[in-house]
């Protein structure tokens, strides 16, 4: 069934009419039937394109400056320029860096502006007026959610961004949609344990959770591990999207009797609640005999950095992280490092990967036709791309992969040595139940190709 | 009880930065007639002169230290600011350290510059322009400010802690007898409370006892006969948005302790601000401050927990819900004055 | 012709024609030149500029006419969204019920709000609209997630019951359509360079626009129009003279909450997802900057307004520093990366500088919008003094405080 009646590559077409000087006032109606075969966009001509949706403007306009450098790297290194970055590394040998499937990858960029709207509205131009192939970029989960349903319905591939959310993979999982990057569950699941350790079982946690979707799954998601590990959680308050003082919520939590803090929060959120818990001297209390303390489940380094000095001794979990030393991330840290002048952050290494991953899906598959590259994609195995061992679920297009718990640093040595690895907690341990109940409902339905 | 008491000083405090910004609004709104979108932007360009001083301060030069390597295994480059240099590393770092206070005495000028710049520049010819005229040029100003501050200084926030001084926090409670730990408040949140305050009580006696407020606030009353006594109101006019303008700047500059300034913190102000000042009632400057520790001290109330378990998400529209309220039972806002802005 | 005078109906013709023809005015470079960059002519970006057209006649009918400025339009839009794709899940896939029932729920959303709000006037009305919107964001956003699906959006699901319909299609969820045309059905023509989409779903929302628009030049035109244009000027004297505006305004704002929920409904027919950042106030501010850069009070003014936005958003957003150095690839090296250095603070990432800079030029040198800005350029060719229409356009584009 075809979603976007429309002929198939008419760029590379009218470009090779051209090249060829072909009668070009002849009038040509192209219909679907005219071009039977094949899926939406296919590239006919010497190149291929790629659409990356990232936040240019609004709170996250930083991180997607990142994933646009990551992106502009993949696009160098899949080309056969610099050094080939994380291509070396890489268990799978398809990657030959002379484009994709032979075909010069070019690109075209776009600006989610963080809003469903306006992120389904550029991906439909890259899709519609570029003719791109494949779409990716993203840093929040709504944005995630709505442009993968988007791919599905149009029929390209979706390789999402940095998204966080269990929904993203779980009850709005789409076929046509992959997701490098951990989710909520795995977060809980590689806290826990940490936070045992290091705290104690008998603990009493407050929630402060952000009022919108990302927040719920997180805090139920930290909330059920911790439980689990004997914990208690006292209270569980959420905060509005738009605050930007936290005091009127934190200031309750000391008249509780809880002695844990945790911050299901992100971007400005998570800098602003935590600036405030530490203002009012919450990390300086004892309660119940024991030292009060925080948690910020999901950490980035760009938001540690606009948090300062307020991070040091905060446990929560990241992605990747550059200071890892495995020869993946050594690699992509050098090449990255080299063209930049600084470190990347785990939302420029995940959208780093998501390209290097459709590219390499693409070339096994030996099409870019999405169905060949869902098949290539669906329970494959891979190695060297800085997170160790890695599977592409097929049930869910979850990547399952080790997980960091990191706290923030004491004694940082420089403004991007924010964060300390505490342990890299094994994939076994954060792998679910593709019907696990925080995943409940939606179905993957299946690939689409546009035609 | 002390659940309630604390509800208050947050709201204090929250009220503090609502009525500097609206107090703001409503001089440049009861002095000129204009409504001023761009008012959100002055308080982030506050906060930007509080960030901005912290790096000059922080200026460095480098040295290499062969010892140490950096994250791509070259040599490290150690960074020294200037000051530490001058003045001895202890002297260099009080100076860092205190710099958001320094910043005051830095965005005065800047502010008043600012705001001189946008009257004359801008502002003067929209003054016979209709309401809607303002608000879009302004409004405009506003993007193309922040979209300034954001080429320059990046979308993320930029934390500008106060002085060391002013870590930690007060406990309230034990000073009033309750247990520790109940009524806790940060030292940094008490100095802006006081500052807010110092600030708007001098321009109340500005205005009330100097014979240049007269002149201004006869302006306010009626232009026209004040401009046939032959008196330059214009000049005074000119004078008086600058003056907004750098209390809007300051609260921007003492706020940037409380959260880390980013590009977008003015907008995030601005519709809340207007609610304020028509709550207030406009052109009314008592209104301004009664309305905006009113609004804070709510919307404090309505996050509490048990408040949000009796109506949820009331703590996401309290302000709104409060605002409907007030302009349905008092037409013009707790303090308004009739026909202004109807007609 | 259709009851219209002599000039409207040149007008209509004009308007239809535009957009008839919009394919292939939009498309004017060929599709492997440089400038193809700035075509606008792809499906959905030509579907954006009728939908916002829509939303910005109708609240030029309020705004234009009455001078009531209501800062909480959006909010109907965001209704008629929402109502739109629960027809969608629960009904059929067929747009008619969809764009019909977000009509429906966005006039009687209106009529609540227009009812509370139209008790004040000026800044204070426009306040409460704000405040209304604004809750009704902050609600879908969180407490409503239940109905709205919160951040994400409401979309669509393979297993939603939609009864007079199919749940799904080998799969897949099925396409929105009408009567079996698929809303996503294009053809293609090429003619030498140049390449023209003709979009099933731009041709509906084509039909829609210029119903609404005939509807809008009906009620400029009639004895209702003529009242309300009287209380913007004089209120006071209406109500002395013993008429009651109330209900002419009230029935001016769920008109336009209509238009609007039209507008939420046809996004929905074109892109089954809902998401709440449409009620935001600045989605309310977009409508009102699209009407006061158009020229509020004038008939196409609005209609322009709203293109000039979503272009803006939609181009130059795209552009990055890549493009440019295609374009400049003819220069020597060392002026092109001075063009470039010089050009790139006002694209890509840019792009919202670019936006306000020209939003300021408009408001300073043209009051009237860009229909103000039409008009001289016509003078200058026609070398006459303006007529009396032209006067009077200009004075109904001067909004009421």
């Amino acid at each position: 069934m075809s979603l976007i009646r429309k002929p198939l590559n008419r760029r590379s077409i009218l470009r090779a009419s051209a090249v060829g000087g072909a009668a070009l006032a002849t009038p040509t109606v192209f219909t679907s039937r005219a071009w039977s075969a094949g899926y939406l966009n296919e590239p006919t001509g010497s190149t291929v394109t790629l659409g990356f949706n990232v936040p240019q403007t609004g709170p996250y306009a930083d991180e997607g400056a990142d994933e646009l450098r990551a992106y502009q790297l993949a696009v160098e290194h899949l080309n056969g320029g610099g050094d080939g970055g994380m291509m070396g590394t890489f268990s799978s040998k398809a990657l030959k860096g002379n484009g994709i499937l032979g075909k010069k990858v070019e690109y075209v960029t776009g600006d989610t502006q963080t809003k469903s709207d306006a992120a389904r509205a550029s991906a439909k131009s890259m899709i519609e007026k570029d003719g791109a192939i494949m779409i990716t970029g993203g840093s929040s989960s709504g944005v995630a959610v709505a442009v993968q349903a988007l791919c599905q319905e149009a029929g390209v591939i979706f390789m999402a961004g940095l998204t966080h959310s269990n929904d993203t993979t779980g009850k709005d999982k789409r076929a046509n949609g992959f997701r490098h990057f951990f989710n909520s569950y795995m977060s809980g699941a590689a806290l826990a344990p940490v936070l045992k350790n290091a705290y104690g079982d008998d603990r009493k946690a407050y929630h402060l959770t952000a009022d919108y979707n990302w927040g719920y799954t997180t805090e139920q998601a930290v909330r059920e591990s911790t439980e689990a590990l004997g914990w208690e959680t006292v209270e569980t308050v959420k905060t509005p999207l738009a605050a930007t003082d936290f005091s009127a919520y934190i200031t309750p939590v000391l008249q509780s009797d809880a002695d844990v803090l945790v911050l299901n929060h992100y971007g400005g959120n998570m800098v602003n609640s935590l600036t405030n818990a530490v203002q009012f001297g919450l990390r300086d209390k004892l309660v119940n005999g024991k030292q009060f303390e925080i948690i910020v489940p999901l950490y980035s380094r760009l938001m540690a950095k606009g948090a300062g000095e307020n991070v040091k001794g905060i446990f929560g979990s990241t992605n990747w992280h550059w200071s890892l030393q495995d020869e993946g991330s050594k690699a992509f840290v050098k090449s990255f490092g080299q063209k930049y002048g600084f470190p990347p952050s785990q939302a420029a290494h995940t959208t780093y990967v998501q390209a290097l991953l459709y590219a390499d899906a693409c070339e096994r598959a030996g099409t870019f036709n999405p169905c060949g590259v869902v098949e290539a994609l669906e329970g494959f195995e891979f190695d060297g791309l800085g997170n160790g061992k890695t599977l592409y679920r097929a049930e869910d297009h979850q990547c399952f992969k080790d997980v960091l718990v990191v706290k923030g640093k004491e004694n940082p040595s420089s403004e991007f040595d924010l964060l300390e690895i505490v342990e890299v907690t094994p994939a076994e341990q954060v792998t679910y139940d593709p019907n696990h109940p925080q995943m409940a409902g939606g179905q993957l339905g299946t690939c689409n190709p546009g035609v | 009880m002390d659940a309630i008491l604390l509800q208050i000083l947050n709201g204090l405090d929250k009220g503090s930065a609502y009525a500097l910004i609206a107090l703001g609004l409503t001089l440049i709104f009861g002095t000129l007639g204009v409504v001023n979108f761009a008012h959100g932007a002055l308080f982030m360009i506050g906060a930007f002169c509080a960030v901005t001083l912290s790096r000059l301060l922080s200026l460095s030069f480098t040295t290499i230290d062969p010892e140490r390597t950096d994250f791509l295994g070259n040599p490290l480059k150690v960074e020294t600011p200037y000051v530490e240099a001058w003045f001895g590393p202890e002297t260099g770092a009080a100076i860092i350290d205190w710099s958001v206070p320094l910043a005051i005495l830095f965005s005065i000028p800047i502010m008043a510059l600012v705001g001189l710049f946008m009257e004359r520049g801008l502002i003067k010819y929209f003054y016979k322009r209709p309401h809607a005229d303002q608000i879009l040029v302004t409004f405009g100003l506003a993007i193309v400010l922040q979209e300034i501050i954001k080429y320059f200084y990046g979308a993320n926030p930029i934390p500008t802690p106060a002085p060391d001084a002013f870590a930690g926090s007060l406990d309230f409670g034990v000073l009033i007898g309750l247990d520790p730990n109940l009524i806790i408040y940060p030292y940094w949140r008490i100095v802006y409370f006081v500052f807010a305050m110092a600030i708007i009580g001098a321009v109340f006696a500005f205005l009330q006892f100097t014979t240049f407020g007269m002149v201004v606030r006869a302006g306010m009353a009626d232009r026209q006969t004040v401009g046939l006594l032959g008196i330059n109101i214009d000049k005074r006019f000119t004078f008086m948005f600058a003056l907004a303008a750098v209390v809007a700047g300051l609260a921007g500059v003492m706020y940037a302790p409380i959260n880390s300034p980013n590009y977008h913190m003015g907008m995030d102000f601005l519709v809340l601000s207007f609610v304020v000042v028509v709550v207030g009632g406009m052109g009314s400057l008592p209104g301004a401050v009664l309305a905006g520790f009113l609004l804070g001290i709510l919307e404090s109330f309505a996050s509490m927990a048990q408040v949000v378990a009796l109506l949820p998400g009331i703590n996401q529209i309290i302000i709104y819900l409060v605002a409907i309220v007030i302009l349905l039972t008092r037409p013009r806002g707790l303090m308004g004055r009739k026909g202004v802005m109807e007609s | 012709m259709l009851g219209l005078n002599k000039k409207d109906a040149y007008l209509f013709l004009l308007v239809l024609a535009l957009v008839v023809f919009a394919p292939f005015l939009l498309n004017p470079f060929p599709e492997n030149s440089e400038l193809a960059q700035f075509n606008a002519g792809y499906p959905d970006l030509m579907q954006r500029f009728l939908i916002f057209g829509i939303f910005a006649i109708g609240f030029n009918i309020l705004f234009g006419l009455t001078g009531y400025l209501s800062f909480g339009h959006a909010a109907f839009l965001g209704v008629g969204s929402y109502a739109g794709v629960w027809m969608m899940k629960l009904l059929t896939m067929n747009v008619i019920p969809a764009i019909f029932m977000s009509v429906v729920f966005a006039g009687l959303f209106s009529l609540l709000v227009g009812y509370i709000s139209l008790r004040r006037s000026g800044i204070y009305f426009s306040i409460l609209t704000l405040a209304f919107a604004q809750m009704s964001f902050s609600l879908a956003y969180s407490v409503l997630t239940p109905i709205t699906n919160g951040e994400t959006g409401l979309q669509l699901a393979l297993d939603d019951p939609r009864v007079l319909g199919v749940s799904q299609v080998d799969g897949s969820i099925p396409q929105a359509n009408l009567f079996g045309i698929p809303m996503r059905e294009s053809f293609e023509l090429s003619l030498g360079g140049w390449l023209f989409t003709f979009n099933a779903g731009y041709y509906l929302c084509a039909v829609v626009m210029m119903v609404a628009f005939y509807v809008a030049v009906r009620i400029f035109r009639s004895p209702f129009g003529m009242m309300l244009r009287a209380v913007k000027s004089n209120q006071q004297r209406m109500n002395f003279t013993g008429l009651n505006s109330k209900p002419y305004t009230l029935a001016a704002f769920v008109i336009s909450g209509m238009y609007a929920g039209l507008a939420g409904g046809l996004m929905v027919a074109m892109d089954p997802l809902a998401g709440a950042e449409r009620m935001q106030w600045t989605a309310s501010g977009e409508v009102v900057l699209m009407t006061i850069l158009g020229g509020a009070g004038t008939l196409i003014g609005p209609v322009l307004g709203a293109g000039f936005i979503k272009y803006c958003e939609n181009i130059f957003s795209k552009i990055n520093d890549n493009i440019l150095y295609g374009w400049f690839s003819g220069l020597p090296e060392g002026l092109a990366d001075a063009l470039v250095f010089v050009i790139h603070p006002f694209i890509g990432k840019g792009w919202h500088l670019t936006l306000g800079i020209m939003f300021m030029l408009i408001v300073i040198f043209l009051p009237g919008g860009i229909m103000e800005g039409l008009e001289r350029i016509g003078r200058l060719f026609k070398r006459k003094p303006p007529s009396e229409d032209n006067a009077a356009a200009q004075a109904s584009a001067a909004p009421a405080e």
